[in-house]
């Protein structure tokens, strides 16, 4: 009995890189050379930093049994604060991007403090934090447009050769970004596998009532979740900046999607207690490959969006009967 | 007495590891009460579901009104007229009778309920049934017995049922009111009902039911008439070979032994000024019937709940508990009767499960110590002899009284010296029972303290040092093992008021 579960749950294992490979495969076979060239690589990884940062911070989250729906607005919210902390308030670029992950991280602390203080459900007290970080980003830039810094400005040029690009060891245009991404995503795992912080995040989702009365002070706990997972964001934040350039206040709202199907495709799941960070950044890949793919074969953005949508479907169906299987284990 | 209209034999049913049903039967007449009695696990309730469609035997036959049938689902059950009523309500509180009774399947004109007729429907079978309940009035309004009159109203609404199950009924009733139950079952009987009647009171049993049938380990053991036969031999029958030792004679513990845990004037919605102490070495057990306040008790103690009054002291010093965090560092630890929702973590390793109150003593300045976890956890595998392939093993995939060992191991390596042990046989076979108690008793003359809830006398007489016995939420009774009997505990277990 229990080996045949462990040979399933092998399976499972597998079942993501395995689509990594095949919508890669597919999609080259389909975009032909577009797809199969070095341009569409670098496409693919500067989309998966902001994607992979959101979605580091909410597996600590969906682990707990939560789940953040705010991620991308605040994201948003952060970087767009951390452009206009930059160019109108005239701070320097560091200070600028401190507040960005500072904003990250409040909004995190505060989902926190909603979820595990004030038992809200998370699904709710993250709707409204998603719509309170989209409206206050708006209020505070009066809905302009705000910019980082480019690659070329003589104020704050060294931004995207941080975070995104720049020539290194003898490379032109190197991945940065990848750096700091493989960086987070060994600092996530270890957090997650290997520290008390970690083993209680799966505790509480596993059995929220047995780590109370094992004496974990969950509600604290959990608020330390959220406040990481809230860090991350801000480091989303950070990327996107880098990435795009230009935030317009007002978006955000959907990418959150991006980050939580990442982390169900990676097979982390919504019913709490059981995850990794490895198939977190796999799933992270499939949604970046999934976007630019279909950009690449002539699809845009509305069937970007509809895409999407099926995958969270797909992963979330997949999710279930994941659990039910585990559940008919638990029975016997 | 009537006809045979129900008749189980060569039933077997396995579950992993489990060998739940054993060649289990059962027969039931037209117009009796048949009691069906066996100890916690004796397969009592794994044959109703069987009958009542939750689950499918893996062999044997059941027949019916002289037909071989099979059952395949709940509702084969009820269209057969199999019907049962759970020992938890099933009732919808905020509805009144009649919706509650023909939920699902309410009379209708066109598109709108007719409910003057739904009304109607419910007097007349309410009136047929003699009961004195109003059709419109709210179900959260009326008595638990009421309301359990409602709920069995309404299995006997379906296709008129020839058989009903009964599944400790009188569990929540007062005395008063388990007259009632029992008028009601006698009236019921008289219209040819074959009744199934499931109990761990004795007297209920001789007072309601016609004849017994004896159930234990998954096994049939016999069928009696209930008047002809002594209870003693009944409850022989039950508790067979006899697989629970000799009562303690005398206490283990020594009259000077110091008072490691003091609770005064503890006090909750369900609890009311309980005070008691518990000394070293002890196995004090807590005997009451449920809803007896034992379990809201010792929340209290281990911080679950919040109290409303009453002090807390360990070792003589008053301790301040406000969270189950506190209690933990005050060396208590809480073992629920119901593990799996407030134990342990299914989902996870023995390993982690073990470690999980002690994670602070393994692990460095940042990471945790996988090693010294596996190895702590495997040392408590070892001692108590937990049956599991390895530390790395779910703990989802352990028996039961594996699981219940996972948590005394977790309290252990926390370095605990009180331990609450509430139920902590519940749904484990005999086999792992007895290995508990040996456990426990191994425990305690380590030096360990320990609280036992139980409900089953037997085991209270076996293992306690000292009884305290609690009845809605007072303390009634307090028995050095040396004077106390089944007898006199049940006395101050129903000792309702107390001056």
């Amino acid at each position: 009995m229990e080996k045949l579960g462990n040979k399933k749950l092998d399976m499972q294992k597998l079942l993501a890189p395995l689509a990594l490979v095949i919508l890669y495969v597919a999609f080259s076979i389909i975009g032909g050379k577009k797809f199969f060239s070095v341009d569409m690589v670098k496409n693919i990884l500067e989309s998966s930093y902001y994607i992979g940062f959101m979605a580091f911070g909410v597996t600590f989250i969906i682990i707990t049994g939560g789940i953040d729906l705010s991620l991308g607005t605040v994201m948003m919210c952060a970087a767009l604060l951390g452009a206009y902390t930059f160019k109108q308030l005239h701070f320097p670029l560091i200070i600028s991007i401190f507040v960005t992950l500072l904003v990250g991280t409040a909004f995190g602390f505060l989902n926190g403090n909603l979820v595990a203080r004030l038992k809200l459900p998370p699904f709710i007290s993250t709707l409204g934090t998603m719509m309170m970080s989209q409206g206050i980003g708006s209020i505070i830039t009066k809905v302009q447009s705000q910019t980082w810094p480019t690659a070329t400005e003589p104020v704050g040029g060294w931004f995207k050769k941080v975070f995104i690009r720049c020539d290194l060891f003898g490379i032109k245009a190197f991945p940065v970004g990848a750096l700091w991404l493989v960086a987070f995503f060994i600092i996530a795992s270890m957090i997650l596998h290997k520290t008390k912080f970690g083993r209680y995040t799966f505790a509480i989702g596993s059995n929220e009532e047995a780590a109370r009365l094992s004496g974990i002070n969950v509600d604290a706990w959990k608020v330390a979740v959220y406040t990481l997972s809230g860090f991350f964001v801000g480091m989303a934040g950070l990327m996107y900046a880098a990435a795009y350039t230009t935030i317009t206040p007002g978006t955000g709202n959907g990418q959150e999607m991006n980050g939580i199907t990442g982390v169900v495709i990676g097979g982390t799941s919504m019913a709490g207690g059981s995850g990794t960070m490895v198939g977190t950044l796999i799933g992270v890949f499939i949604m970046s490959v999934l976007k630019n793919g279909l950009s690449a074969v002539g699809l845009q953005a509305p069937w970007q969006t509809f895409f999407t949508g099926l995958v969270v479907i797909g992963a979330v169906l997949l999710d279930i009967q994941r659990t039910k299987a585990a559940n008919r284990v638990k029975k016997s | 007495m009537g006809e045979t209209i129900l008749r189980m034999h060569g039933i077997q049913k396995y579950f992993p590891g489990v060998h739940a049903l054993d060649n289990a039967q059962l027969e039931v007449r037209s117009g009796e009460v048949l009691a069906l009695i066996g100890e916690n696990g004796a397969g009592k309730s794994t044959l109703m579901k069987i009958l009542t469609g939750v689950y499918t035997k893996d062999d044997g036959v059941i027949e019916y009104f002289g037909e071989q049938i099979e059952i395949n689902s709940p509702k084969d059950a009820q269209d057969r007229g199999i019907s049962i009523v759970h020992q938890e309500l099933n009732l919808m509180q905020d509805l009144t009778v009649a919706e509650n009774i023909f939920i699902g399947r309410e009379p209708s004109k066109g598109l709108f309920l007719d409910k003057a007729k739904q009304n109607q429907m419910a007097q007349e079978l309410l009136d047929s049934l003699h009961l004195h309940i109003s059709p419109t009035t709210v179900v959260k309004r009326l008595t638990v017995a009421k309301q359990q009159m409602v709920e069995i109203a309404k299995s006997l609404s379906f296709n008129n049922t020839k058989v009903l199950i009964m599944d400790e009924p009188s569990a929540a009733l007062t005395e008063s009111e388990i007259e009632d139950l029992f008028v009601f079952i006698r009236r019921l009987k008289a219209t040819g009902v074959g009744i199934i009647y499931i109990s761990h009171r004795m007297d209920e049993l001789k007072e309601i039911t016609d004849r017994i049938t004896v159930m234990r380990d998954g096994q049939y053991v016999d069928t009696v008439d209930t008047a002809s036969t002594p209870m003693e031999e009944i409850v022989k029958m039950m508790v067979g070979r006899t697989i629970y030792e000799e009562p303690k004679s005398q206490s283990n513990v020594a009259p000077d032994a110091p008072v490691i845990l003091e609770c005064e004037g503890l006090v909750s919605d369900d609890v009311k000024n309980v005070s008691f102490k518990l000394k070293k070495g002890e196995i004090l057990g807590f005997a009451g019937l449920m809803g007896a306040g034992r379990t809201e008790t010792m929340r209290l103690v281990c911080g679950a709940d919040k109290r409303d009054a009453g002090t807390i002291k360990v070792n003589g010093k008053e301790v301040k508990i406000h969270s189950p965090k506190d209690a933990v560092a005050a060396g208590i630890g809480y073992l629920s009767e119901d593990r799996k929702r407030f134990g342990l973590c299914l989902g996870l390793s023995v390993a982690d499960n073990t470690a999980m109150a002690a994670l602070d003593s393994l692990s460095g300045p940042i990471f945790v110590s996988d090693k010294k976890i596996e190895a702590r956890a495997q040392e408590y595998v070892d001692k108590i002899r937990t049956k599991t392939p390895s530390v790395k093993t779910l703990v989802r995939s352990l028996s039961g009284g594996n699981q219940q060992k996972v948590v005394i191991s977790k309290w252990l390596l926390r370095d605990c010296d009180i331990l609450i042990f509430d139920e902590p046989t519940r749904g484990i076979d005999v086999g792992a029972k007895s290995e508990i108690y040996k456990l426990m008793n191994q425990l305690a003359a380590e030096g360990k303290s320990i609280i036992m809830i139980s409900s089953e006398l037997p085991e209270l007489l076996r293992m306690s040092d000292r009884i305290m016995v609690m009845c809605e939420g007072r303390v009634t009774g307090e028995l050095d093992i040396a004077e106390a009997t089944q007898e006199n505990i049940m006395t101050f277990a129903t000792k309702r008021e107390v001056g």
